[in-house]
C-alpha cells in the first residue's frame, strides 16, 4: 500500500469533514434564513466529499475500514487537517473570512487535482470543483458586502480576515506526505498554487475596500495540523462528533 | 436473460425522493448497466451533489424495483467522474419540473455561459421579471427566487 496516498488522501477528508463540521454548526443559528440554508448546503457538500475521500482511504488499506473509522475512531493527532479549519466558527465575518480563504485554497486545489495521476483522486477533485465554485462565490461576496458595508461591519470584516491571516500559510506549505505526491505526479505543488491564492485574496479585498495585504512576505504562520499538532479546538470537536462511539462502542444505525 | 434494455426500462419506475415528478433516467444519473446473469445485475450510477442525501435513498429504491423483478443478487455502484451535469437531464424531465413548480435548468453549461445573462421565468406565471434570493435553495440542486409580478417565491434547479 502507498503509505503517502492514504496519507495525502485522509488530509483532504480531514480538511474536509472538520470545515464541513464547523459550517454545521451555523445550521439553525444563521443570521438569516438564506444564510442559515447556504451554510449548512456548503457543510453537506463538504462532508460529501469528506466521506468519498474517507471510503476511498478504506478500500485503500483494506483490513475492515470502513469511511467512519476515520472520523469516528482516531484521536486527534492522527488527524491531518489544517489549522485553519478547526478554529472555532467565531462572529458570521470570522466564519465569512475562514471560508472565503479556504473555498479560494479549495477550489486552486481541486483544479489541479484534476490532472492527478490517480484517476479516483482526479475525479473526487473533478465532482468537487463544481460544487466549491459555487462556495466561493457566496463567501466571496459576503467578503465585499461586510467590507463595502457599514463601518461596522467593515471593521469586524478587517478584524476577522486578520485574525485569520495566521493560519493560511499553512494550507501552501507543503508536507513531507504532500512532497512525496507531488514527485510521483499524484498531487499538484501546492506551493506554486500560492501567487492565484493570494490574487483572488487580494481583487476582492479590494473590491471590499478591505487592506491588503495584511503582512510583509516572509512572515511567521501558524502550522502544525499536517503533522497532527493540532489547537485545542480540535479536542473539543472531536468530544462532540466521536461521543457515541465513545459511550457506545461499535454502534451502528 | 434481460437485456440493458430491459433494465432500463425497469428503472424508468424509480423516482427521486425529493422531486417524485423526476425519474432516476428524467435525471440522468443512471450512466450504466451490466447484466451479468439471469439474477444478477449491477447499476451505476453518479451523485448529483457530493452531499446529496436522497443518494442513499435511491440506491436502495434500485435495489427493490429489480429485486421485485425478479433478480437476486442488485450492485448499485456509485462513479464520480465525469461529473454530474444538468445538460444530461431529459427535455421531457425539465417540462415536468415546471408543471411540479420548479423552474428548470435555463442553460446548457457545455456552452459555458455567465449565469447572469439568464432570465429564470417563474414557473407559476411565466413572468420574466423575477429576482434571485439566494444561490442555496431547500436542497443543493436547487436556488430560491421570487416572481416580482406574482409574488411567489419559488424554486429554481440550478444549472449545474
Amino acid at each position: 500500500m502507498n503509505t503517502s496516498l492514504l496519507q495525502y488522501i485522509l488530509h483532504l477528508a480531514d480538511n474536509s469533514f472538520i470545515y464541513g463540521h464547523r459550517l454545521s454548526e451555523w445550521c439553525g443559528h444563521g443570521p438569516e434564513l438564506e444564510v442559515d440554508m447556504a451554510l449548512s448546503n456548503i457543510a453537506l457538500d463538504n462532508i460529501g466529499a469528506a466521506r468519498s475521500l474517507y471510503q476511498y482511504a478504506a478500500q485503500l488499506e483494506g483490513n475492515g475500514k470502513t469511511e467512519d473509522s476515520y472520523p469516528y475512531l482516531r484521536d486527534g493527532r492522527a488527524f491531518r487537517n489544517v489549522l485553519l479549519v478547526e478554529l472555532p466558527k467565531g462572529n458570521f465575518a470570522e466564519t465569512i473570512a475562514r471560508s472565503f480563504f479556504f473555498d479560494a485554497y479549495q477550489s486552486l486545489l481541486y483544479k489541479a487535482l484534476m490532472d492527478s495521476s490517480d484517476k479516483q483522486l482526479a475525479a473526487i477533485a473533478e465532482k468537487s470543483l463544481k460544487e466549491v465554485t459555487y462556495h466561493l462565490r457566496f463567501s466571496s461576496e459576503w467578503v465585499i458586502r461586510l467590507g463595502d458595508g457599514t463601518e461596522e461591519s467593515k471593521q469586524k470584516m478587517q478584524d476577522a480576515i486578520s485574525k485569520y491571516w495566521d493560519y493560511t500559510g499553512e494550507l501552501f506549505s507543503a508536507s513531507e506526505t504532500e512532497i512525496d505526491m507531488i514527485k510521483n505526479g499524484m498531487a499538484p505543488d501546492i506551493e506554486s498554487l500560492k501567487p492565484s491564492w493570494e490574487k483572488i485574496v487580494s481583487d476582492t479585498l479590494e473590491e471590499a475596500t478591505l487592506s491588503y495585504p495584511l503582512r510583509a512576505d516572509g512572515a511567521w504562520f501558524q502550522r502544525g495540523g499536517k503533522k497532527g499538532v493540532h489547537t485545542e479546538h480540535l479536542g473539543f470537536i472531536l468530544t462532540e462528533v466521536q461521543y457515541l462511539q465513545k459511550s457506545y462502542p461499535g454502534c451502528e444505525w | 436473460m434481460k437485456s440493458k434494455e430491459d433494465i432500463l426500462s425497469i428503472l424508468e419506475n424509480v423516482c427521486d425522493p425529493e422531486v417524485p415528478v423526476l425519474t432516476i433516467q428524467d435525471l440522468g444519473i443512471v450512466r450504466d448497466v451490466h447484466v451479468i446473469s439471469d439474477k444478477e445485475v449491477e447499476v451505476v450510477i453518479t451523485p448529483t451533489y457530493s452531499g446529496c442525501p436522497a443518494m442513499n435513498t435511491i440506491s436502495m429504491n434500485i435495489k427493490f424495483e429489480l429485486l421485485a423483478h425478479g433478480f437476486e443478487q442488485v450492485l448499485v455502484t456509485e462513479i464520480l467522474s465525469p461529473a454530474w451535469t444538468t445538460d444530461w437531464m431529459r427535455e421531457s424531465g425539465k417540462q415536468k419540473l415546471k408543471e411540479y413548480g420548479i423552474a428548470p435548468p435555463q442553460y446548457d453549461t457545455m456552452n459555458n455561459p455567465r449565469e447572469s445573462d439568464f432570465v429564470v421565468p417563474c414557473p407559476l406565471c411565466s413572468s420574466t421579471n423575477t429576482k434571485l434570493v439566494s444561490q442555496f435553495g431547500s436542497t443543493a440542486c436547487k436556488a430560491l427566487y421570487k416572481c416580482n409580478d406574482c409574488l411567489e417565491p419559488f424554486d429554481y434547479f440550478k444549472c449545474h
